[in-house]
């Protein structure tokens, strides 16, 4: 049998490497921007709020490693603060808002009939809108501030979960898994919640993933637009708002700009991983 | 081997293996046959053998990571495994055309089945669309496809599972290419339904001299249509020959496992215990040094640990075995039993495991289920299905009753509403003295401990996020039967040594085990609390042969150890037979005829039942050829809408006016077996 070539086996690493590389990028990224919000005081030479018009809009420097802004500012002090909103924002309306909507739409799948149908009627008046716009409306009508930003986001982010559950749980359902845990007499309850969730949790956590970075993006659009925090919190969004005109003064928008495109492509790149992950099918090669 | 001419396909040496990163898995090996112009080959074998794999190496239909890497595939003087993509694809569907197993997922749903026949025609430029439809409506009506010129324009899934095949057919018969490889082409279907395929396959061959490969694990199948026989294992040829003697004198024993393995039709069982191998085939990423199935022989020599080769044992016959190349015979089944270890009771004769039949367990007296079907109109009347229409039956203590029929008849719905899983339309469920026909879910918990369920798909049957410790404490504690963990742990402990599962298994999940295993978890569930009555929903039909053996030889020691009684629901008679006392035929959701499985397979009174025995195939060609063959017309009715009067009388043979206006009832035609026809006893 030694007459037939074989093509080189990749190493363990290096398979390893070519399946979860950049999801581990990803996961290292988030891993640095998590300690640098939860560090900032440390970690910062300046405190964000501390207004100097005598140093306003210094370019990047030796003192200033990102420049300064329009109120003389650390831009580079501002952007590491930011991170704590941004973060926290986004994580908070994606786990309520998964946890809400999975719950939701996995009853509503287990109990079928009139539930299930009202329900979905009520994602879909949610889904007419364009998520941004109609955040907009609501934090518009709620008034300006994080917290109330937060609740116009929720309502419009629970619904794509319940959906998915929705689908999950309907998939599961009809497994003989299912039909043998009632013939060993568990009530709908425990099926539901010990039985079912479990096996539709993968493709939840899936979305989970690539959804915080979604939600921190919307957020910073909506502080962009001036609805999300209210001076002079640092926020990524409301910084690359305060610096949009000033286009001599790139730093000033430039720096949270990259600050969200890093968060963004890194949770991209764990959900990714985690899709893998959970492929069956990507599991053979 | 006939050596008259040059054969049309000589394999040599092949070797196909998948290259996946934890190295190759070496799926064939080494495998060397030839097929004949006119030829027909079986190829037999377990799941993994390689069977597949080989003849799709031969159509070169392999996906990544899989790779030919050795050997030649000589057809007609070109070597078909080094031929590029364009050079391969004139082959395909011209010179060699293939049917799969599954005729629902084989045509595009999207397309016309005329235009699919056509395209296959016209793609190797040897039709003009306007010759190939009328071809195409010919070959249908060759395959027995009924007013063909009409039902070309259907799509695919008007058709029923059997039509589709016979439009698979047509499609591969369309360029009249000299090799046919139909892969488990009635592995999907009803055995009625595989009986007419099978016959159809066999004309072909015949009128049209088109050598067909046939891939089948149904030794019956094989033994049915094919001059010659390849046994696989473990990527190899293991035993070459003609049926009669290959499936009446095996010289391999893995071929003689098979054989024995399988209950068969025409045969009373003196023991309701099949004869197995143990263990499981080797891993194909390291097959042993010596002879591939030495670990599971119960003849294996010490010269076995030498890897065999594939030698001729007597004209034209070849085995890869040492025992049986040294001249040694494969007679024995006690000594196999004897090492097997699974029967550990000694074998009881049959009279004394027939109960006293006194009071039912189980009483169900008209017993009806309808499922309501979407509205094709908005005005349209609501249309029921009549899943099941109108069943008594009574099952009792220490009995094991069949409920057999084709796919579509019932019997699982029926499973579901003896277990209350769904709730009855109409009728009564009387079990062990208690009406359960429309209890609450919280009023049946109780009885629950009395009254299990084992079900079919052993891959979807357990939680595959829960341990096997999780799934086998749960229905324990749940009923209070184990106070606290430790109890629970020591139950789960017997509850394992029980089925024949290491007590390591405790803390694995499902997917790391095998069917067979898996179905040993998914009995221990159902034996945890302690029930006396089990309905096993096809619990085998899943599985490969031997393992099918196992799992029937460890239900009868069950049985005879704890007193179950089993309803036992199922499609293949031959197992029927081999392990019920008593067995229902289901036809429609009605039953045609229940009687003591003895009598009714000795003197089956309905036409149906009879029709049924006759399809099953038996495993030996020259019983096959003494049998009378009662061809069953058609395919079953919709049940949306069944025939007036006898349901069955759309497909009797001996079917009269009265049948289409007057339903037959049931009636008692013999002791303890009873019939619903006006002409009971008249076909046979």
């Amino acid at each position: 049998m030694s007459d037939i070539a074989l093509p080189a086996i990749a190493s363990p690493r290096t398979r390893w490497l070519r399946r979860y590389g950049l999801a581990s990028f990803g996961a290292v990224i988030i891993v640095a921007w998590v300690l640098a919000a939860i560090f900032a005081p440390w970690i910062t030479p300046y405190d964000p709020n501390f207004v100097d018009v005598a140093m306003r809009l210094r370019p990047p420097s030796a003192s200033n490693w990102l420049g300064t802004d329009a109120l003389g500012r650390d831009v580079a002090t501002r952007v590491i603060y930011g991170a704590r909103v941004s973060l926290t924002v986004g994580m908070v309306v994606v786990l309520v808002g998964a946890l809400f909507g999975t719950l939701l739409g996995a009853v509503a799948a287990y109990a079928r009939g009139w539930a299930e149908e009202g329900l979905m009627r009520l994602t879909d008046l949610v889904f007419c809108f364009p998520p941004i716009i109609l955040a907009m409306a609501i934090a518009a009508a709620l008034g300006i501030g994080t917290v109330n930003t937060v609740i116009a986001m929720l309502v419009v982010w629970w619904p794509k979960f319940a959906r998915l559950s929705r689908s999950l749980v309907i998939s599961q359902r009809s497994m003989e898994y299912v039909e043998a845990a009632q013939s060993i007499g568990f009530g709908p309850a425990h099926i539901l919640l010990r039985q079912i969730i479990p096996n539709a949790v993968g493709p939840l956590v899936v979305l989970v993933t690539l959804d915080l970075g979604n939600a921190i993006l919307v957020f910073a659009g909506l502080s962009f637009l001036g609805l999300g925090t209210v001076p002079p919190t640092p926020e990524w969004g409301s910084m690359v708002g305060e610096g949009r005109e000033l286009v001599q003064q790139w730093w000033v928008a430039t720096f949270p700009g990259l600050a969200i495109l890093t968060v963004v492509m890194a949770f991209n790149f764990m959900g990714d991983g985690f899709r893998d992950w959970l492929d069956p099918h990507a599991n053979r090669r | 081997m006939p050596t008259a001419a040059e054969p049309l396909l000589q394999v040599r040496d092949l070797r196909t293996w998948f290259l996946t990163d934890s190295g190759p898995v070496r799926a064939v090996d080494g495998v060397s046959f030839d097929v004949h112009a006119g030829e027909t080959l079986g190829v037999v074998g377990e799941s993994g053998s390689g069977k597949s794999v080989c003849a799709k190496s031969i159509m070169r239909l392999l996906d990544e990571p899989a790779r030919i890497v050795g050997g030649s595939i000589l057809f007609k003087g070109r070597d078909l495994a080094h031929l590029d993509d364009e050079a391969i694809r004139e082959v395909r569907g011209r010179e060699i055309a293939m049917v799969f197993q599954d005729p629902m997922t084989s045509l595009n749903p999207v397309l016309r089945i005329a235009r699919q026949l056509i395209e296959a025609m016209t793609a190797h430029g040897r039709f003009t669309v306007a010759a190939a439809r009328s071809r195409a409506i010919d070959l249908l009506r060759r395959m027995g496809v009924a007013s063909a010129d009409r039902t070309v324009n259907s799509f695919p899934h008007q058709f029923s599972g059997g039509m589709r095949q016979r439009v698979m057919l047509a499609m591969g018969f369309s360029n009249e290419p000299s090799l046919l490889i139909a892969d488990e082409p009635t592995t999907a279907l009803d055995v009625t339904i595989q009986a007419q395929i099978l016959d159809l396959l066999r004309g072909l061959n015949r009128d049209l001299g088109t050598a067909v490969i046939l891939i089948s694990h149904d030794l019956g199948v094989i033994a049915n249509i094919c001059q010659r026989v390849l046994v696989m294992y473990a990527g190899e040829v293991v035993e070459e020959g003609a049926p009669e003697e290959l499936l009446t004198d095996p010289r391999h024993p893995y071929t003689w496992a098979l054989l024995h393995a399988a209950p068969r039709i025409d045969a009373e069982a003196e023991d309701r215990r099949l004869i197995t191998i143990e263990g499981q085939p080797p891993d194909p990423r390291a097959w042993p040094s010596g002879c591939r199935f030495r670990a599971r022989c119960p003849f294996a020599i010490e010269k076995c640990a030498e890897h065999p080769e594939l030698l001729p044992v007597a004209a034209g016959r070849a085995a890869r075995c040492w025992v049986t190349q040294a001249g040694g015979a494969l007679h024995s089944p006690e000594r196999a039993r004897a090492g097997g270890g699974a029967g550990v009771a000694a074998p009881v004769d049959s009279s004394a495991a027939v109960p006293m039949l006194e009071v039912p367990i189980l009483e169900v007296s008209g017993l009806h289920k309808n499922f309501p079907v979407p509205k094709e109109a908005f005005f349209e009347r609501q249309r029921v299905l009549r899943a099941v229409d109108g069943v008594d039956l009574q099952v009792f203590a220490g009995e094991t009753v069949g409920l057999v029929g084709e796919s579509g008849c019932g019997k699982s719905t029926l499973a579901r509403l003896v277990t209350r899983l769904h709730e009855p339309t109409d009728g009564k469920i009387i079990f062990a003295g208690t009406d359960i026909t429309h209890a609450s879910q919280a009023a049946i918990r109780p009885l629950r401990r009395r009254m299990q369920m084992i079900f079919q798909d052993p891959y979807a049957s357990l939680n595959p996020r829960m341990t096997i410790g999780e799934i086998l404490a749960g229905p324990l504690i749940l009923h209070g039967i184990a106070g606290d963990a430790a109890a629970a742990a020591t139950r789960v402990d017997e509850l394992l040594d029980l089925v024949g599962l290491p007590r390591q298994s405790v803390r694995r999940f499902p997917h790391e085990f095998s069917g067979g295993q898996r179905q040993r978890i998914s009995i221990a569930r159902a034996l945890a609390v302690g029930p006396d009555f089990v309905v096993a929903d096809e619990p085998i039909s899943a599985l490969d042969v031997n393992i099918q053996a196992q799992i029937i030889n460890l239900m009868v020691d069950l049985q005879e150890r704890m007193g179950l009684t089993y309803l036992f629901i199922a499609h293949d008679l031959a197992v029927v037979r081999h392990v019920c006392d008593r067995i229902a035929v289901l036809y429609l959701g009605k039953i045609m005829e229940v009687g003591p499985a003895a009598s009714l397979f000795a003197r089956p009174l309905h036409p149906y039942t009879r029709t049924l025995i006759s399809a099953a195939p038996v495993p030996d060609p020259r019983v096959e050829r003494t049998r009378r063959h009662v061809p069953m017309k058609g395919e079953p009715p919709s049940a949306l809408n069944p025939p007036s009067g006898c349901r069955f009388r759309t497909r009797c043979p001996i079917a009269e006016e009265v049948c289409a206006l007057q339903e037959p009832p049931l009636l008692e035609a013999a002791p303890g077996q009873r019939v619903a026809c006006h002409f009971p006893g008249r076909l046979s």
